[in-house]
C-alpha cells in the first residue's frame, strides 16, 4: 500500500498491537505528529521528554508490553537518555522513536542535530538510524522483536526527517531475519539434571530470585518449585512480588538493606540457586565472601550474565518459562524427601527471621515512614501497583510494603534514577486505569520531574503521590552521617520554600498534608477515596536511617542492625 | 593468555562502533583489532586479539555475542591456525645505506615497495615477533620514520570455515 514513512510508522505500531505512545513533538517529528493526528492514535503528552520515556517504562513494567516513546531530534532525543539507561539497566522493553535531521543535513552540526545512535549505543540493546524509507518497516519490526524477546531491553529507532515524508509501497514484514540474534528459549536439559542432583545433596539450600522472574512472568512456576522443594527463598529488590511476602519460606530481600535472615542465610547456605539475578554489588556486598560456603547455580536467559560477577558452579541458560518448570518436573517426584531433608535448615532460617525481623522505632509524636508504608499496605491489602523513586523511601517500601503480586513494584533498581517515580506512575496508571497506583517519593526526587503533576492532572490519572518529606536528601545524608563524619554537604533541604500542597493545587492536583501520626490513617483514606490524582505531603523525621545496612563492600553478615534491638 | 577471536558480523554501518564501544565500556583488554569484508559481501570478519584469563575471555565472547549484528564468534586459539600481520615500514635510506637495507629485507623475506632519495618503504607480512625483529634491526641500524601495522588476522587450517565451527 502506498503511504508516507510517517503513516507507515502508525501502521507498524498497530501491527505490533501498540495502544498508546508517550511523547513530545518537535521539528524533526512534525510529519509523524501530523500522521498521529490524522490517525487519531492515542498519544500521551508529558511535560518533558524525560517524563515520556519514564512513562513508557512504567507502562512496560506494569503490563509486560513494549513501551513506546517518541521525541524529536537533538535535545528531544538527548532528554530520553536517562530514561533509556534506566530501562537498559533493568531490562525493560522499550522502543524509542526519535526524529533525526534530514539526510542531507546529517553530520553538518545542523540545528537540533545530535548523533543519537552514537550516544545510545552503550545503553540500548540495539539501535537503528533509518535514512531510507524502504528500510523503515524492517527496522521497526526488528526493534519490537529485539525489545521484547530474550532478555528484554530498550531499542532506539532514529529516523531522518525526510524519511517521514517520503512515499513508498508499505508492507510490514511477517518475520524478522537476524543472523546474529537468536534468543535462547530452551537450554541444555542435561544441566537441569545436574541442578537436581545438587539439590538432593544440599542440606542448607537457598533459592535466590530476581527481576528475571518478574520479567518472564514465571512467578506461578517459581511458586510451585519453591513449595515442592521446601527450600527457603530470598529476593533482590527487582524480584519482590514474585514470591508473596507472607509465604512461609520467604525470608525477604537480601543485600545492603536486606533482612537479617536473608543475609545470614546467604552467608551460611551450602547451595545457592540464583534465578534471574545478576549478582549486583548492592546484593553481594564483598564479592569474595558472598555465599562463600555455597555451590552457586545460576539460571539466566543471558549467557553473558554467567560468571560476570560471581563464578557459577552450574549454569542453566535459557528462558525461565522453560527452565523453572523443567526443574520442577523432577523435583516434584521427590518433594517429600527434599522437604524433610531441609526442614532443620528451614526452621533455623525462619527462627532468624522471627528473632530479628525488620523493625523500627515507633514514634509517638512523629510520623514514621515505615508506618506509612505499612498503613498503605493495609489499606490496599498489599494489592496496589507501587511505584517508587530512589532513596530511603524506596528501601522502606521494599522492606515494609509486603508485596503479594508480580509486577507490582515499579522501581529503578539498576540505575537508581531519581525523578523516575512520578512519570513511571503516570505510565503505569495509563495502562491500568482501574488499579490503584501509588507513588512513594522523597521531597528531593519529586522535584526532579514534578512538572508531570500537570500531565497527571490533565489526563486525570488517579495516581496517589505520597511524598516522604524529611527536608533532606535522606539516603545521601544517611551516608554522610555514617561515613562522612556527619558533614551534611548540600543534603539539607531545610531552606526549601516549596509548599507541596500548593504545588499540587497549582497544577490541578488535590493536595493533602500529614504532620501528626494520628492524622495518617484518615488522610490516607481520604486520598485513596478521591477519584483523581492526589499529592500527600507527609512530614517525617529528618534523622532516620534505613536499617539493617551492610556498608558498601562489607560482608553480608556484617549488618548494622540499629533499631530497638541494641 | 592471548586469545585470537574470529568475529563474523553484519556488513552494516555502525557495527564497528557497537563493537569498539562495547570493548571500551566493559574495559576489555584488546591487543589488536582488524576488520575487512569476506567471501560473503554482507559479512565482515573482525579478528580480535584479547588478553586475559579464561573467565575474562568468556566474558568478551559472551558480551560480543549479545550484539545483534554479531553473527558468530570462533576462538582460533583453540584450533590450528595461521596468523599473520602486515606492516609497512618507512626507513631512512641514503645511497650509501641502501644495499645494507636490501640485505636485511632479503633475510626477512620482506619486500621494498617504494624508494626515494632519503627513504625506503618496506612491506613485511608475518607473525608479530618477526615484524618486531625487523623493526628492531631497522631502527637500530638505520632509523625508522614511521610504521603502520594492520593488527593480526587469522584463519584456521583445514576445511571448516569459522562460520561453521
Amino acid at each position: 500500500m502506498r503511504m508516507t514513512g510517517a503513516e507507515a510508522i502508525i501502521e507498524s505500531l498497530k501491527n505490533e498491537n501498540v495502544d498508546v505512545v508517550f511523547g513530545y513533538p518537535g521539528g524533526a517529528v512534525l510529519t509523524l505528529y501530523d500522521a498521529l493526528y490524522q490517525a487519531d492514535f492515542r498519544h500521551i503528552l508529558t511535560k518533558h521528554e524525560q517524563g515520556s520515556v519514564h512513562a513508557a517504562d512504567g507502562y512496560a513494567r506494569a503490563t509486560g508490553k513494549v513501551g513506546v516513546v517518541i521525541a524529536t531530534s537533538g535535545p528531544g532525543a538527548t532528554n530520553l537518555i536517562t530514561g533509556i539507561a534506566t530501562a537498559y539497566m533493568d531490562s525493560i522493553p522499550l522502543v524509542a522513536i526519535t526524529g533525526q535531521v534530514s539526510v542531507p543535513l546529517i553530520g553538518r552540526d545542523s540545528f537540533q542535530e545530535a548523533d543519537i545512535r552514537g550516544i545510545t549505543t552503550p545503553i540500548t540493546k540495539h539501535n537503528y538510524l533509518v535514512k531510507k524509507v524502504e528500510d523503515l518497516p524492517g527496522a521497526l519490526k526488528e526493534a519490537f522483536h529485539i525489545a521484547r524477546t530474550g532478555r528484554p531491553g530498550p531499542v532506539v529507532v532514529d529516523i531522518a526527517k525526510d524519511v517521514f515524508a517520503a512515499s513508498f509501497d508499505y508492507q510490514y514484514p511477517n518475520e524478522v531475519k537476524l543472523r546474529g540474534y537468536r534468543p535462547m528459549c530452551e537450554g541444555d536439559s542435561g544441566m537441569i539434571d545436574k541442578v537436581f542432583a545438587e539439590m538432593k545433596l544440599a542440606r542448607k539450600p537457598l533459592i535466590f530470585v530476581g527481576g528475571g522472574v518478574n520479567l518472564s512472568d514465571s512467578s506461578e512456576e517459581l511458586k510451585a518449585l519453591i513449595e515442592q522443594s521446601g527450600f527457603p527463598v530470598i529476593s533482590t529488590l527487582m524480584g519482590l512480588g514474585c514470591v508473596p511476602n507472607e509465604h512461609p519460606q520467604f525470608l525477604g530481600m537480601v543485600g545492603m538493606h536486606g533482612t537479617y535472615a536473608a543475609n545470614m542465610a546467604t552467608t551460611e547456605c551450602d547451595l545457592l540457586i540464583g534465578i534471574g539475578v545478576r549478582f549486583d554489588d548492592r546484593v553481594t556486598g564483598l564479592l569474595s565472601e558472598f555465599a562463600a560456603k555455597a555451590k552457586i547455580i545460576h539460571f539466566d536467559i543471558d549467557p553473558a550474565e554467567i560468571n560476570k560477577n560471581v563464578l557459577a558452579h552450574l549454569r542453566v541458560v535459557g528462558d525461565m518459562r522453560w527452565s523453572i518448570p523443567a526443574l520442577s518436573q523432577q523435583v516434584k517426584n521427590v518433594s517429600a524427601d527434599l522437604t524433610e531433608q531441609v526442614r532443620p535448615w528451614l526452621e533455623k532460617v525462619r527462627n532468624w527471621h522471627q528473632e530479628k525481623p525488620l523493625t523500627y522505632e515507633q514514634g509517638s509524636d512523629v510520623v514514621m515512614p515505615q508506618a506509612v508504608v505499612e498503613k498503605v499496605s493495609q489499606l490496599t491489602q498489599g494489592d496496589a501497583v507501587i511505584v517508587t523513586d530512589v532513596g530511603q523511601h524506596q528501601m522502606w517500601v521494599a522492606q515494609f510494603y509486603g508485596f503479594k503480586n508480580p509486577r507490582s513494584l515499579l522501581t529503578s533498581g539498576g540505575l537508581g534514577t531519581m525523578g523516575y517515580g512520578l512519570p513511571a506512575a503516570l505510565g503505569a496508571q495509563c495502562s491500568l486505569p482501574d488499579r490503584p497506583v501509588i507513588l512513594f517519593v522523597g521531597d528531593g526526587g519529586i522535584m526532579m520531574n514534578c512538572q508531570e503533576l500537570a500531565a497527571v492532572a490533565e489526563y486525570n490519572f488517579p495516581v496517589k503521590v505520597l511524598i516522604f518529606n524529611n527536608q533532606c536528601l535522606g539516603m545521601v545524608a544517611q551516608w554522610q552521617r555514617m561515613f562522612y563524619g556527619g558533614r551534611y554537604s548540600h543534603t539539607s533541604l531545610k531552606g526549601s520554600t516549596t509548599d507541596f500542597v500548593k504545588l499540587a493545587e497549582a497544577m490541578g492536583v488535590a493536595g493533602l498534608r500529614v504532620t501528626k501520626p494520628e492524622e495518617l490513617e484518615k488522610v490516607l483514606e481520604q486520598a485513596l477515596a478521591i477519584p483523581g490524582p492526589v499529592v500527600v505531603d507527609i512530614r517525617i523525621p529528618e534523622v532516620l536511617d534505613v536499617l539493617p545496612m551492610v556498608p558498601a563492600g562489607a560482608c553480608l553478615d556484617q549488618m548494622m542492625m540499629g533499631g530497638t534491638e541494641e | 593468555m592471548k586469545h585470537t577471536l574470529a568475529v563474523l558480523v553484519e556488513n552494516k554501518p555502525g557495527v564497528l562502533t557497537h563493537i569498539s564501544g562495547l570493548i571500551s565500556r566493559r574495559a576489555f583488554n584488546i591487543e589488536s583489532i582488524a576488520a575487512g569484508y569476506t567471501e560473503e559481501p554482507d559479512t565482515t570478519r573482525i579478528t580480535i586479539v584479547v588478553e586475559g584469563n579464561e573467565i575474562e575471555q568468556e566474558q568478551v565472547v559472551n558480551q560480543l555475542s549479545k550484539l545483534i549484528d554479531v553473527i558468530k564468534i570462533s576462538d582460533l586459539t583453540a584450533v590450528e591456525s595461521i596468523q599473520r600481520e602486515l606492516a609497512l615500514i618507512k626507513v631512512k635510506a641514503s645511497a650509501a645505506t641502501r644495499s645494507d637495507i636490501i640485505n636485511i629485507v632479503e633475510i626477512f623475506r620482506a619486500s621494498i615497495v617504494d624508494v626515494n632519495r632519503e627513504t625506503m618503504v618496506i612491506e613485511l607480512s608475518g607473525d608479530e615477533t618477526k615484524i618486531d625483529a625487523l623493526c628492531q634491526v631497522l631502527e637500530d641500524d638505520h632509523g625508522i620514520i614511521e610504521i603502520v601495522r594492520t593488527g593480526k588476522i587469522a584463519l584456521s587450517r583445514g576445511p571448516v570455515p569459522a562460520k561453521d565451527q
